[in-house]
C-alpha cells in the first residue's frame, strides 16, 4: 500500500516538470500564480524575505489560510511544516495537501532527525545542498529534490552551486567501478541501493527541481541549464514591481531556457526586480539546516 | 514515422522514451519554429492543463496545433492532453470533461482494466485525473471505464486517456496511436 503510495507521489512530481511553483500568501496571489502558467503554488503566511526581515521563530501556516488558497486554484497545492515536525505534516495530510515541504526555511523542530516520510500517503519535497543529503531524503521516502539555494535572499548564487555540485557528484558516481559503491555509501552517508540507482541511471530516483534565490527569468534559465527539472520560486514574484507579468516571463523561460532569443524579451520591462540581498551580508545561513 | 511531442510543461520526456522503446522517431515542441517540421502525429503529455493551455497561446502554438488536428493530425492526449483537446482549450475532441475528478493528490490511484481493441488488462496510473462526464458527439467511441466513469475514448485519429500510458512499461496505448498515424 504504502509503496503504490511512493510511487503514486513520484509520478504526481514527474507532472510536474518543466514547470514554475510559485510561494503565494493569499488566494488573490494564488489566481495570479495559476494564470500566469504555475503548474503548482506554495502557500505560506510570510514568503522567505518577510520571514528572514520578521526574525523570530517561523511554522507551519494556518490551516485556514491554506484552504483558502486550495479553494482559489485548481493546480496541486503544496505547503510548509518544519524539519522534524512530525504533527505539523499530519495536520497538512489531513487537510489533504497535495505535497508537503518539509523545509530548512521554517524554523527547525528537530536538530537530528527529519521526519519517516515513508509513514505518510502524501508527499514530500525535501531540499538538499549535495547528494548525500538529497539520497538521505529520499531513503526517508522524499518523492521530491528541491536545491537548498538561500531563500529569500534573491541571490542565486547557492542554488547554483547546490546544483552544481550535486550534478558533478552524480556524474562522479557514474564513472565509478562497482566495487566502489559501497565505500561511497559509506561516505554518502546513503544507502548503498540508492547510490547503485545512480550509478546506473546517472539521475536522482525522483525528479529534482532548484530553489532558493531565483528573481528573473535568466535565473530560471541557468538552473535549468544546470540540470534543474523545474524550478521553485519563492520571493522573487511577489516581492518585485510587476508580479504577473515576471511570473509569465519565468513561466516561459522554464520552457525555452535554450533560446536566448527569446530569453532577451522575457527580460524586457519586467519592472523592478526583488532588490535582493547578497549571500555574504546575512547572519542566518537557512541551508545549513537539516543534514 | 516522426512524432512531435509537445514539450511545454509535464512528463514529456516519458513519452519520448516510450517512442524510443518502439523504435519511433521525436523531437520536442517548444516553439514555432519546432513545430513546424514534418510530423506524422502529435502527443500532448500530462502535466497542468492551465500551464500548457496559457503556453499554447503565449507561444503563438494554439492555432497551428488546432488547425492541424482539424485537418487530421493523428494526436494522443494524455491526462492534462486531454482536457487541452476538449472544449475548454483546443477544442478538437467532443467531450465534456470533469477536471481533477478524483480530487487531490490522496486521490490518485492504479488500477488495470480492458480497453477496446486491446487484449486483457491494461495498467492505468491515475494522478490528479479528470475524466470524460460524457462524450458530445456519436463520432466519440468509448474505448474504455473505470468505476463506470469513461477513461479513455477516440474520436477519428484522436486518442485521449485519463490515465498515464507513459508511466508504466505497457506500450499498447502508444501502438493504438501509432496505428491511426500509420
Amino acid at each position: 500500500m504504502k509503496q503504490d503510495r511512493q510511487k503514486l507521489n513520484r509520478e504526481l512530481a514527474q507532472m510536474l516538470k518543466g514547470g514554475v511553483i510559485m510561494d503565494v500568501t493569499t488566494p488573490e496571489q494564488a489566481r495570479i500564480a495559476e494564470e500566469a502558467g504555475a503548474c503548482a503554488v506554495m502557500a505560506l503566511e510570510r514568503i522567505p524575505a518577510d520571514i528572514r526581515a520578521a526574525g523570530g521563530v517561523s511554522r507551519m501556516s494556518d490551516p485556514k489560510m491554506i484552504r483558502g488558497i486550495q479553494e482559489a486554484v485548481s493546480i496541486p497545492v503544496m505547503a510548509k511544516c518544519r524539519i522534524g515536525h512530525i504533527a505539523e505534516a499530519q495536520i497538512l495530510q489531513a487537510i489533504e495537501i497535495d505535497y508537503i515541504d518539509e523545509s530548512e526555511v521554517l524554523s527547525p523542530a528537530d536538530n537530528i532527525y527529519h521526519i519517516d516520510k515513508t509513514k505518510f500517503d502524501v508527499p514530500f519535497v525535501c531540499g538538499a545542498k549535495n547528494l548525500g543529503e538529497a539520497l538521505r531524503r529520499i531513503a526517508e521516502g522524499a518523492t521530491m529534490i528541491r536545491t537548498k539555494g538561500e531563500p529569500g535572499t534573491g541571490d542565486v548564487v547557492q542554488a547554483v552551486s547546490h546544483m552544481r555540485l550535486m550534478q558533478s557528484e552524480i556524474r562522479r558516481l557514474v564513472s565509478m567501478s562497482e566495487d566502489e559503491l559501497f565505500e561511497t555509501a559509506k561516505q554518502l552517508q546513503a544507502p548503498y541501493e540508492l547510490v547503485k540507482f545512480v550509478h546506473e541511471n546517472g539521475k536522482l530516483p525522483v525528479v529534482n527541481f532548484a530553489a532558493g534565490g531565483v528573481a528573473t527569468p535568466a535565473d530560471a534559465a541557468l538552473m535549468m541549464q544546470l540540470g534543474a527539472e523545474g524550478v521553485f520560486v519563492g520571493s522573487g514574484i511577489f516581492k518585485s514591481g510587476n508580479p504577473a507579468k515576471r511570473a509569465a516571463a519565468i513561466v516561459q523561460a522554464v520552457t525555452n531556457y535554450q533560446d536566448a532569443k527569446m530569453l532577451a524579451e522575457l527580460s524586457e520591462d519586467l519592472g523592478e526586480a526583488m532588490v535582493g540581498i547578497n549571500e555574504q551580508e546575512i547572519e542566518l545561513l537557512m541551508a545549513e539546516r537539516g543534514k | 514515422m516522426r512524432i512531435a511531442v509537445l514539450a511545454l510543461q509535464g512528463a514529456f520526456a516519458e513519452h519520448e522514451q516510450m517512442l524510443r522503446r518502439l523504435g519511433v522517431g521525436a523531437f520536442e515542441v517548444r516553439q514555432l519554429a519546432n513545430w513546424n517540421q514534418p510530423k506524422n502525429g502529435l502527443i500532448i503529455p500530462g502535466g497542468e492543463s492551465t500551464t500548457q493551455g496559457k503556453l499554447l497561446h503565449d507561444l503563438g502554438l494554439f492555432e497551428p496545433i488546432r488547425q492541424a488536428i482539424t485537418e487530421g493530425l493523428p494526436v494522443l492526449g494524455t491526462c492534462a492532453g486531454l482536457i487541452l483537446l476538449s472544449p475548454m482549450h483546443l477544442g478538437t475532441m467532443d467531450i465534456d470533461v470533469e477536471r481533477n475528478a478524483y480530487g487531490r493528490q490522496l486521490g490518485s490511484f492504479y488500477t488495470e482494466a480492458p480497453v477496446e481493441g486491446i487484449a486483457g488488462n491494461v495498467p492505468m496510473t491515475f494522478i490528479r485525473a479528470p475524466y470524460i462526464n460524457k462524450v458530445l458527439s456519436s463520432d466519440v467511441q468509448v474505448l474504455a471505464k473505470v468505476d463506470s466513469h469513461i477513461v479513455a475514448a477516440r474520436q477519428g485519429r484522436q486518442l485521449v486517456t485519463a490515465f498515464h500510458p507513459e508511466l508504466d512499461f505497457d506500450t499498447r496505448i502508444h501502438e493504438l496511436f501509432l496505428s491511426l498515424a500509420r
